[in-house]
């Protein structure tokens, strides 16, 4: 079975500083793919070429062997290739259930409906509705999103993923910033959709990424120094030495 | 919605309806220019108070209706049933191309081309000599509706008022459209609805022909009450009118509009049938409102 | 069509170029380093003519009259950016429109309650009266020369100004990035101040210098300012480079371009072309280059 994403050779530049370099990876169908490294390795650049948001100076992306290269950002979110953002990212003047709305008319290709209701539209509630009851946070509906505490924008930002209904998940840091009880709660949600989503995980929490990856890829200063099985990067000698003294509690 | 905006909106109708009654024109004159200039209020605020998109050249829809029903009449066409279609048909068809450009920056850009090019349709204006430049010229012969001219003002009245309860009526269901949601998400947040797989240009260009459109309209009504065309009804003066129309009420509520712009002319005949410098004060009233009511949306509409 | 003329338009183009100049770096300079509109920067230049006539009236000096009317446009200048602009640099810019909009529109009405709404009569200078030969075929007016000269001067002097000096190195460290000069210890507040009082007395100067040449009346510079962001727009909001190189095209083009396209087009489409070229020009730039010629990403 070919892999569902393809990086073949990425490369990225700012300047005299290389940020990605000749980054290749995969992500096979239906795994759950971490990506770990110190801060400022290069994860969100990455993150960043394969949504097309930062595009790669040189190197290919394939999604289901096809080149995605030149499609731009709404183009590769058509394909499914869904990102959850760090820092959650939603539309502040729509209440809950109006936000997790907009990836469904996006899915549907309904946003040139100009007559009827969308709040009325039974169909498109319906989906809104068990987006938010994945997340718990359906008794939030009617909720303005700007009033959502930080640990319920985060809820909310995954809500949205999901009802993209993506193809791959990338999630960029979705534990960062939250408590001990939060942390547990979101990687219990995560390892129930094991299986329903590929995702691409990039991830500081190391014990999270041991319990949720199927695989993992280790990069450090820009490049991949290691990828394979949760026991195999364990017990890799580069991996050892360059997390050696920066294990995140 | 407060009900009491309903309230507020019912007894504006009711008085609307009753003014021609008591026989005064100069009053049955005074709601007519409320209902054209809440129509066109109405339209910036889709893009204003919806979509974000601050427009400052505005007026140059309006204008442009003006014309179409100035230039009709010489081509020996007065039905109203062709003059609005026109109207709103050439201004949208403006809008269009303005749109495309001006849609494709953001922000202050965004504000500064807009600006432009209704300066440069005012000057296109000014320019065309056979239509006597800056002057202006004298409408040629009303719009009919049927036998009805509509520069009688009774007539032209009631049409509007019916013609603004369905501009209302309509834009009321586009924003709670999935369309409008679109829009409203694109002013949120741009980047992440791009990122969920929706770019929010070719929405936000259909809003602002349409948008165009509605504005034709009232100017071709405009062409009507006043029987004179002119440049001055593109100006970016009342462009900037226009926008204040729009958050006098509150911007994106729709009925606010259509109250801001009946507050506006009304305070425009107190203050200029109180002094002769009536702009000047106008002028103060517009600062003295920006700085001490802040504005409901500004996060929102931050560029 | 003799070589003089069209050396004559070039000069005029450049002057054109040149006031326009002065109007796009305030409007640039407000933008990049405050993130602010200003639509009463055309009152500026309204201003700085009518000033330069009221005080050369009071005195035979035409030097002492021009610096009357620059300081009188600097104090201006500071009690608006004090009174009114401050409180909108929180705000978004569609309030900072509509105040600086207000203000232009109560400037226009304050200027015709002064002086009334007749073109007001400002002599030049006596000692710039005359022409020059330039040319076997050209008298050019030694007061557009003087413009000329004055305009280069103080665009000079910008350059000085930023290049060299403390102010000028945080006004350029503000229009880079701003959020980094409020962490240098710089008082922000007196920054902008100064940043808003110069784009003001560039404007003005403006006005002085166009005064003789142009009808004096409520609202000059109201057509210049559109211009002016047009040329804004076209050289990248932000980028004085883009501004200096924008506006002197703008000039030269608008100026031939009165000449030559009713020669093309005929007297009524020549015309409107004429008065629609810069905007033109304007969407192409932005159908090409969204961000202008020079311009970064907005801010």
């Amino acid at each position: 079975m070919s892999a569902l994403l393809e990086v073949r050779e990425a490369c990225k530049r700012f300047g005299a500083l290389v940020v990605n370099d000749r980054v290749s990876l995969t992500v096979q169908p239906g795994e759950v793919h971490a990506l770990i490294g110190p801060n400022g390795a290069g994860k969100s650049c990455l993150i960043g070429a394969i949504t097309g948001e930062l595009p790669h100076d040189s190197g290919e992306i394939r999604f289901r062997s096809e080149r995605i290269d030149h499609l731009p950002v709404h183009r590769r979110a058509r394909l499914g290739i869904v990102r959850a953002y760090q820092v959650p990212q939603f539309f502040g003047s729509l209440s809950v259930r109006g936000n997790v709305a907009i990836p469904e008319i996006a899915r549907s290709r309904s946003a040139w409906r100009l007559w009827r209701s969308a709040a009325a539209d039974e169909k498109l509630q319906a989906v809104a509705a068990e987006s938010l009851r994945q997340m718990d946070l359906e008794g939030s509906g009617a909720r303005p999103s700007a009033s959502l505490g930080h640990g319920e924008k985060r809820e909310l930002e995954l809500a949205m993923s999901f009802a993209a209904q993506p193809q791959l998940l990338l999630l960029d840091e979705p534990l960062a910033g939250l408590g001990m009880g939060d942390r547990e709660r979101m990687v219990e949600r995560l390892r129930a959709l094991k299986g329903r989503y590929v995702m691409l995980l990039v991830e500081h929490d190391m014990e999270a990424v041991f319990s949720l990856a199927d695989r993992i890829s280790v990069m450090v200063a820009g490049r991949i120094i290691a990828s394979g099985s949760a026991a195999e990067i364990r017990s890799h000698r580069d991996v050892r030495a360059a997390y050696l003294g920066e294990e995140t509690p | 919605m407060p009900i009491r905006v309903y309230v507020i909106l019912g007894i504006l109708a009711a008085a609307a309806i009753a003014v021609p009654f008591f026989g005064q024109p100069y009053y049955t004159k005074l709601a007519v220019r409320m209902a054209i200039f809440a129509l066109a209020a109405l339209s910036l605020d889709l893009l204003v108070g919806y979509a974000g998109l601050v427009s400052f050249g505005h007026a140059a829809f309006f204008g442009l209706g003006c014309y179409a029903a100035g230039v009709l009449p010489m081509a020996g066409v007065q039905s109203a049933f062709i003059v609005f279609p026109a109207a709103a048909l050439l201004a949208a068809s403006v809008g269009a191309l303005t749109g495309a450009v001006s849609l494709r920056a953001s922000g202050l850009y965004f504000i500064f081309i807009t600006l432009a090019f209704a300066q440069m349709v005012f000057y296109i204006a000014q320019g065309l000599r056979m239509l006597s430049g800056d002057d202006g010229f004298r409408l040629p012969a009303p719009t009919l509706l049927g036998e009805l001219p509509l520069t009688n003002p009774t007539v032209l009245l009631y049409t509007m008022l019916v013609a603004l309860a369905a501009a209302l009526w309509m834009c009321h269901r586009l924003v709670n459209s999935h369309f409008g949601q679109v829009i409203q998400a694109a002013r949120d947040n741009e980047m992440k609805l791009k990122a969920l797989g929706l770019p929010a240009y070719p929405y936000r260009l259909a809003l602002y022909t349409l948008a165009a459109a509605l504005a034709g309209i009232a100017g071709a009504a405009y062409a009507n009450l006043t029987e004179f065309v002119a440049p001055a009804t593109m100006s970016w003066v009342l462009s900037g009118e226009l926008l204040f129309m729009v958050i006098l009420g509150a911007a994106g509520t729709l009925v606010g509009a259509i109250i801001g712009a009946v507050v506006f002319v009304g305070l425009e005949q107190i203050l200029s049938a109180w002094t002769e410098h009536w702009l000047f004060f106008l002028g103060v009233l517009l600062v003295l409102r920006v700085l001490l009511l802040p504005q409901r949306l500004q996060a929102l509409l931050r560029a | 069509m003799t070589a003089g003329l069209l050396l004559e338009q070039g000069f005029n183009g450049i002057q054109f170029g040149l006031v326009l100049f002065l109007m796009a770096v305030g409007v640039t300079l407000a933008f990049g380093v405050m993130n602010v509109i200003n639509l009463a920067h055309g009152s500026m230049l309204m201003l700085g003519a009518y000033l330069i006539a009221a005080s050369a009236a009071k005195t035979p000096s035409f030097l002492l009259a021009f610096v009357m009317a620059m300081l009188a446009v600097a104090v201006l200048s500071a009690l608006l950016e004090l009174v009114i602009m401050r409180p909108l640099y929180v705000r978004g810019h569609l309030d900072q429109v509509l105040a600086t909009f207000g203000v232009s529109i109560a400037l226009n009405e304050a200027v015709i309650m002064i002086w009334g709404r007749e073109a007001v009569f400002t002599p030049g200078p006596s000692w710039l009266d005359g022409s020059m030969r330039l040319a076997p075929d050209l008298d050019y007016p030694v007061y557009r020369l003087a413009i000329t000269a004055v305009a280069i001067a103080a665009g000079i002097a910008l350059w000085l100004m930023l290049a060299k000096t403390r102010l000028g190195m945080q006004i350029r460290a503000g229009a880079e990035k701003r959020e980094v000069i409020a962490g240098l210890g710089v008082n922000i507040r007196l920054l902008f101040t100064a940043v808003f009082v110069i784009s003001a007395l560039l404007a003005a100067l403006g006005g002085v210098m166009l005064g003789p040449l142009l009808a004096v009346q409520s609202g000059m510079g109201d057509p210049l300012l559109i211009v002016a962001l047009a040329v804004v727009v076209i050289g990248g909001v932000g980028s004085l480079r883009g501004a200096l190189v924008a506006s002197i095209a703008v000039g030269l083009i608008d100026t031939y371009g009165r000449m030559f396209w009713p020669q093309l087009l005929g007297s009524t489409a020549g015309n409107i072309m004429a008065n629609a070229a810069v905007y033109v020009l304007m969407a192409m730039v932005i159908a090409w280059r969204p961000a202008g010629l020079f311009g970064r990403h907005a801010h």
